[in-house]
């Protein structure tokens, strides 16, 4: 498989990425799919007036719960440089640049 | 609905127009979808990409163990574009191939799109299908998190996901190639902080939809929600079930 393999594609390889392509597309377009399509009422608006903040959090939750304090720390950090700055690359650079130090310390 | 005119004004922006609207009205502007709006959200995300190429390479190296050639993995990368699933499904790769359990696992892992799709709706709306489903196609977390921001600040380049969304797909693929190439002789990419990224450009996010009290309620019914389910369910069913707690808990409080 190395080497020449290198370039090989195996139909039942090429078959099963295909299927996960076209799960995940159907996944990606869904959402929009069934909104454009539904009557959103108020309540529906209300309810998505929140997800874009809720799936942050949800995200972030268990990522920084499984994190230690170096984590906690550069989070504390980013989120310090972001609303003094409001510049996402400042608050990103700063944050990988503390994670890294904090862990060869902590 | 909240009134969002107030607290939005005081989040402020960096395009300077902070007294607009974070929703969209009817009758208010078109979306539009520019090369303009191409190349900012190219610009913007690339610093991001590069945190995502560390995953690529991970990726890649994860691949090649599991036995799939080059161009197998790279063929993955180019047409799933989600990595977490990705990942995943090169775990549970064996031979013979248990595909109805990646394919099965994939749809599970990658159905918190549906919901962040849903949430681009109130903008993408207002784009033509092939736009906006074609966009779609290069949606990943970041480049979500980043158009989601470029909207709420006012901005309306509909191709911003597209755009940002061209520069996450680039790295990606070159990535998993690199990675799936040098197998074994990549290290960890924790040693560099590249596994930070992702919480990083999510964190800055939350300090900027942060919508003072009103958002407290449906935050924490997601946080709680989200770290007891990601103990309790394999996969990400816990993004999911986190957005619809805190959906819940809005709709509860837009009833009172």
């Amino acid at each position: 498989m190395i080497g020449d393999g290198a370039l090989s594609l195996e139909p039942i390889v090429v078959g099963v990425v295909l299927a996960m392509a076209v799960v995940t597309y159907a996944t990606k377009t869904g959402g929009l799919w069934l909104l454009n399509r539904i009557e959103a009422s108020e309540r529906l608006e209300a309810a998505l007036s929140v997800l874009p903040g809720a799936i942050v959090i949800a995200v972030l939750g268990p990522e920084l719960a499984a994190g230690g304090p170096a984590e906690w720390g550069a989070g504390v950090l980013v989120v310090a440089v972001m609303w003094r700055t409001e510049s996402i690359l400042l608050a990103l650079c700063t944050g990988v640049v503390s994670v890294v130090a904090l862990r060869a310390v902590v | 609905m909240e009134n969002e005119t107030e607290t939005n004004a005081s989040d402020g922006d960096a395009a300077g127009d902070a007294t607009e609207l974070s929703e969209p009205t009817d009758g208010a502007e078109p979306v539009t979808f520019s090369w303009r709006g191409i190349r900012a959200g190219l610009v913007t995300c690339v610093p991001i990409a590069f945190g995502v190429a560390g995953y690529g390479v991970a990726f890649g190296v994860l691949a090649n163990q599991v036995g799939l050639s080059v161009a197998e993995a790279a063929l993955m990368s180019a047409l799933v574009v989600a990595g977490a699933s990705q990942i995943v499904a090169v775990e549970l790769w064996a031979d013979p191939i248990p595909i109805a359990a990646i394919v099965v696992t994939t749809f599970a892992i990658n159905l918190r799109y549906s919901l962040m799709g849903a949430a681009l709706q109130p903008w993408f709306k207002r784009l033509s299908a092939s736009k906006a489903y074609g966009s779609l196609f290069f949606m990943a977390d970041e480049n979500w998190a980043l158009t989601m921001r470029d909207f709420r600040a006012g901005n309306r380049r509909g191709a911003f996901l597209l755009g940002s969304g061209i520069a996450i797909w680039t790295f990606w693929v070159a990535s998993t190639v690199v990675g799936a190439l040098a197998g074994e002789t990549i290290g960890d990419p924790a040693e560099y902080g590249v596994d930070f990224v992702l919480a990083a450009v999510f964190l800055a996010l939350a300090a900027e939809l942060w919508e003072g009290r009103s958002s407290l309620a449906p935050w924490m019914a997601s946080l709680g929600t989200a770290v007891i389910a990601a103990e309790a369910l394999p996969g990400r069913w816990y993004i999911l079930l986190g957005g619809l707690a805190a959906a819940v808990v809005e709709v509860i409080r837009h009833d009172r």
